[in-house]
């Protein structure tokens, strides 16, 4: 294992530019490493070498002539394939989509390219990034790097595996009820959803509109911050997309500091259903952060529980419609044009064979909530239950500087195992969906691995829009008591693992 | 809570433009009706005097303004399509009007 | 009743019109869609040209390549606002776009974002004159939302939809604006209807252009109709089962369809059958309307708030900033204008279905007498725009060379038929009246001693006439009066002519 690849992007990004590495050593590195384990891991569905190295050595080159660079200049990251990349392959995990080259770049990705950061390739996902293990994937699943026969979470499981293994230092990933969040949890890393609004959805391929929210994946909370700092901002090509300062995330992450703190523990996301060893982790994280000199309470926020139901209908019927597109008409797979059959057919055919079984079930859920009818009982009651979610928010918040909960209620479990039960698939994001539904931000950092099945754990900190400082106080602050405690990272044990592997 | 019938996942199949097998819309069939009855449940709480939450942010008169900005090469607008001719997407027969 | 065969068509009985009006009360509405001609287009900033090279004003938001995202047009949101005060309509505080769903290969999205149950503009009205007699049309809604692309239907026979091989879609129009305008059902215009649905659009765009929201050229496509209409017997209080006759894209198809309709309606409700709730479309060249294909159930549009557009919410100090911007309306023009000029109701809609009345205004103001003005644009000018197939508009003669002409007749350096020919020098581009005038020398021979010389040459040419008029056989002038304007190419004043032959032979009548 390069000892390359197991520095953090802030480390790297000081190597480079103090000269002491080149970008192109990096990348290559990192490359390498992908080559190495990637076929076990299969976190990327496309990686771009040429093009990763080209700007790599762009970057050496702006050093050599002494041109400014940015915190991140030179550092690789992996990039979740719902991106719209000019020139590279944009699939979204989906066989309609195989082989498609979009003429424009994502908002994301022209912040990504402006602050230098290299991109490595895109990475595999639940298809249309509707899932929870990566297993919806057209492409084949990814694997956990803390144990390969288990599922990375997801949807953002590519991203999520290529940073826990050492493949990347950074990743994107997208969260609409939970993909950036569980996937950070079950592979041991940290994962941030912005506010909604934060970051520009311009170039992400839609989801849930209302939902979907773009944002980092690292092993440090600092490196975290680096990326969403670098992501986040207005963008007038997103009419969703806020005008105001991005909350100074980087500040507060070099400053982890809980003192004084009030933070609620959120009474209804705890009990049944919750893996003992998860719970117990979580009850020692809180007590650390008591510890730590916060202000613990609990808090009750009634209407959580419907949460649940409410993103299963709200979800779906964004995405029946955001989905329409995908007809054949101008771009992705075509079936059955054989001249005599009308477009409706070839849309029908196409759409049947171009799509997995978990798209076509939220296609239909969600043609069905908002069909006459059947429109105020479903998706007008799960508006309504949203409202009633982001009223428990405000009432918490008004006692609570952030809300705390397990991340997600198990360790990540086996691949096959929830594949045809949806429901039992939906459990996954019990945790993270109220914070979607409310346009919160939230962030998930590992607190250890469960006793159960000695599988990483992760804690849920949530705050109001537009405080995700807030998220990184508490993430530092909770990951500097860890490395003080264990003498290093929860992550550093599988590269130590990982490691030991390769000799 | 109605229960969701084969020939209701049928015609959700036709409006949601998805040709499905006898198969997969059995199968389909059972699990649908698993999911829209577990989620029905938002009914509930979702009493008349909660008004719906569309927008997760307060945000209202998000504008550009009315100026032209360059379109797409028309190759690029074309690379992908399945099939062109007269500089147009060639799409199947069309059957109804609109 | 008669049986109406029309090729390609589906043959439908119709019914005498008046027959049907004297049996049956018709109701109508009009769904108008209007193309808002901003510079970019309703969601993203690709240019709105007409008659582009396909699929070059495109990019990934009207395309909708996954991934891309919509923002609103401020000049279309104020154009919307602008035509719903012009309309006597509510702006709503608060409303949002909503997305229409439905698959069609020209609708990039599959699905349209419009409005629904949350339309920006409600409740108001348009008054439109008919012989004389107002009526006020009410506005249900005015809304915004996005064009669609354009098919081309390839083999088959006819090139229509319908037995096509396959498509061609250009997406150039895709997501250019357009404003949709309800009107509330219009009842009691019986046998008056057609020309009420006529005078309503026609008014409509009238509107349109005062406000300077869009072209309004139909023919092109930028305003387009669809007619609702149902019948139900004179007397009773109960409205018919109606159609929808979608593709009405003149002045002329929009009265043409009502008629069609209430003949066709009549015919069956005569026969003792029931109308069916259908979609039909309307054909240009033959005048009827045929059914669309029957669907099995209603089109289930799956409605709902777009998510990826914030709601619009225009404050008051908008609105009545808004407002201050609003021209005079074209009724109220023209009723000032129809006293100013001294002209009737009849003459000034003559004038408005013309396209005139700027014309007329604009050579008033260029110093014409009203009269004068309007004699010329809607006589000699018009009659040649009709001839040469274009609008009045379209002429190559300015407001000013019209009151220029105007002055010269007046002044009496002109003759009436003199003033055509300078007429038609200025239309062959040769320049303005006075120039043509000059060039071509037509001026009115005003040299009383040239006038008397040809005078004198004519009563010796023909000294036989000459004598019946000495004789009192005053009349026979003619001739001589024919000769003089013979040998000036014209030029005389035919009246001064005639008096001075009489006097010059002494036969003062």
């Amino acid at each position: 294992m390069n000892e390359l690849i197991r520095r953090t992007a802030a480390e790297l990004a000081a190597a480079i530019a103090r000269g002491e590495v080149s970008a192109e050593e990096v990348t290559r590195a990192h490359l390498e490493r992908i080559a190495a384990v990637d076929g076990t891991i299969h976190a990327f569905l496309h990686v771009d070498g040429d093009g990763a190295l080209a700007a790599a050595r762009a970057v050496d080159a702006k050093r050599a002539a002494g041109e400014p660079l940015g915190p991140l200049a030179g550092v690789p990251l992996a990039l979740k394939d719902v991106f719209t990349t000019k020139g590279m392959p944009t699939t979204c995990g989906s066989r309609i989509l195989q082989g498609w080259i979009p003429p424009y770049d994502a908002t994301v990705v022209r912040k990504l390219r402006d602050a230098d950061i290299v991109i490595l390739g895109k990475t595999n996902m639940d298809e249309f990034a509707m899932g929870s293990s990566t297993e919806n994937s057209a492409y084949g699943p990814t694997r956990n790097p803390w144990d390969t026969s288990r599922i990375p979470g997801g949807s953002s499981g590519g991203s999520a595996a290529a940073v826990a293994a050492f493949e990347a230092p950074l990743a994107i990933g997208t969260d609409t009820g939970g993909s950036i969040r569980q996937p950070a949890a079950v592979t041991g890393i940290v994962g941030t959803k912005p506010t909604y609004g934060g970051v520009s959805r311009y170039g992400l391929v839609a989801f849930s509109s209302s939902l979907d929210q773009a944002g980092p994946f690292a092993r440090t909370v600092l490196d975290a911050a680096l990326l969403h700092a670098a992501i986040a901002g207005h963008d007038p090509k997103d009419s969703t997309s806020i005008d105001a300062p991005v909350p100074d995330v980087v500040a507060a992450a070099r400053h982890g500091d809980v003192r004084g703190m009030r933070i609620g523990v959120v009474k209804e996301l705890d009990g049944e259903g919750y893996d003992p060893g998860v719970r117990r982790c979580f009850r020692d994280a809180v007590e650390l952060l008591a510890a730590l000199g916060a202000d613990v309470g609990e808090v009750s926020c009634p209407h959580f529980d419907y949460a649940l139901a409410a993103y299963y209908l709200i979800a779906p019927s964004e995405c029946s419609s955001n989905l329409a597109r995908f007809d054949a008409m101008r771009y992705g797979l075509r079936i059955g044009d054989d001249g005599t059959r009308s477009a409706e057919e070839v849309m029908a055919l196409t759409r049947a064979a171009g799509f997995g079984a978990e798209v076509k079930r939220r296609i239909m859920i969600g043609t069905y909530a908002l069909s006459s009818g059947y429109y105020d009982a479903y998706y007008g009651s799960a508006q309504k239950v949203r409202t009633l979610i982001c009223r428990d928010f405000e009432a918490a918040f008004q006692r609570f500087d952030v809300l705390v909960s397990p991340t997600t209620p198990t360790t990540a479990f086996p691949l096959g195992e929830r594949v045809d039960d949806p429901l039992k698939m939906y459990l996954a994001d019990l945790d993270t969906i109220p914070t979607n539904l409310a346009g919160n931000a939230a962030m998930s950092v590992p607190i250890g691995r469960s006793p159960d099945d000695g599988l990483p754990v992760g804690l849920q900190i949530m705050a109001p829009a537009m405080a995700d400082d807030r998220l990184y106080r508490v993430g530092s602050a909770l990951e500097a008591a860890y490395r003080e405690r264990h003498g290093r990272l929860l992550i550093d044990e599988l590269a130590t693992a990982s490691a030991e592997e390769g000799r | 809570m109605p229960r969701l019938t084969r020939d209701d996942v049928a015609h959700l199949a036709r409006l949601s433009r998805l040709a499905l097998s006898d198969d997969e819309l059995d199968h389909l069939a059972g699990q649908l009706d698993v999911i829209i009855n577990a989620v029905a449940r938002v009914s509930e709480v979702a009493t008349p005097d909660v008004p719906p939450t569309s927008h997760p942010l307060p945000l209202t008169n998000v504008f550009r303004d009315d100026e032209v900005h360059p379109s797409l090469p028309v190759a690029d607008v074309l690379a992908a399509a399945p099939a062109v001719e007269q500089q147009r997407f060639k799409v199947p027969r069309i059957l109804e009007e609109e | 009743m008669t049986a109406q065969t029309v090729a390609g068509a589906p043959t439908a009985p119709l019914l005498d019109f008046d027959d049907a009006v004297a049996a049956y009360e018709p109701v109508f509405g009009l769904e108008t869609h209007v193309e808002l001609s901003t510079r970019s287009k309703m969601f993203c900033g690709c240019a709105t040209t007409f008659g582009a090279e396909p699929n070059t004003q495109v990019c990934p938001v009207c395309l909708g390549l996954p991934g891309s995202l919509p923002v609103a047009n401020r000049a279309a949101v104020e154009a919307t606002i602008r035509i719903g005060l012009a309309l006597h309509c509510t702006i709503a505080p608060w409303c949002r776009f909503a997305r229409k769903n439905y698959f069609y290969p020209d609708m990039p999205k599959n699905f349209q974002i419009s409005q629904y149950d949350e339309p920006l503009c409600t409740d108001g009205y348009l008054d439109v004159e008919v012989d004389d007699r107002v009526f006020r049309i009410g506005i249900e809604r005015v809304h915004l939302e996005e064009d669609t692309g354009k098919s081309l239907h390839v083999g088959g026979a006819t090139g229509r939809i319908h037995g096509a091989d396959y498509s061609l879609v250009d997406y150039n129009r895709a997501g250019i604006p357009l404003v949709e305008i309800v009107t509330k059902p219009v009842t009691g215009t019986g046998r008056l209807a057609p020309a009420v649905a006529r005078a309503y659009v026609t008014e409509l765009r009238e509107v349109m252009r005062a406000l300077g929201v869009s072209d309004v050229r139909m023919e092109q496509g930028s305003l387009r109709c669809d007619v609702n209409l149902s019948l139900h017997p004179v007397g009773s209080t109960t409205w018919g089962t109606r159609s929808e006759t979608k593709n009405v894209n003149s002045l002329r198809s929009v009265e043409r369809a009502v008629r069609y309709e209430i003949q066709r309606q009549a015919a069956v409700l005569h026969a003792g059958g029931r109308v069916v709730q259908e979609t039909r479309h309307f054909h240009e060249d033959s005048g009827v309307t045929t059914p669309g294909r029957s669907k099995e159930q209603a089109e289930d549009y799956r409605y709902f708030p777009e998510p990826d557009l914030v709601p619009l919410a225009p404050d008051a100090a908008w609105v009545e900033e808004l407002r201050a911007t609003l021209p005079e309306l074209p009724l109220d023009r023209r009723r000032r204008l129809r006293d100013a000029w001294g002209v009737s109701a009849t003459e000034m809609q003559a004038a408005l279905n013309a396209g005139a009345v700027d014309l007329i205004e604009a050579t008033v103001a260029a110093g014409a007498p009203p009269r004068d003005a309007y004699k010329w644009w809607m006589g000699e000018l018009a009659r040649r725009a009709n001839e040469s197939g274009r609008e009045l508009a379209e002429l190559p003669i300015t407001p000013a060379d019209v009151a220029a002409l105007c002055e010269l007749v007046a002044s009496g350096r002109l003759t009436d038929k003199l003033a055509r020919d300078v007429l038609d020098g200025v239309l062959a581009g040769e320049g303005t009246p006075h120039e043509v005038v000059a060039a071509r020398g037509l001026e009115v021979v005003s040299d009383d001693a040239a006038l008397q010389r040809a005078v004198d040459d004519a009563i010796a040419a023909h000294p036989d006439v000459a004598e019946k008029i000495r004789g009192g056989k005053v009349a026979a002038a003619g001739v001589l009066v024919g000769a003089v304007m013979k040998s000036t190419g014209g030029r005389a004043d035919a009246a001064k002519v005639r008096d001075l032959i009489l006097r010059t032979l002494g036969t003062n009548s």
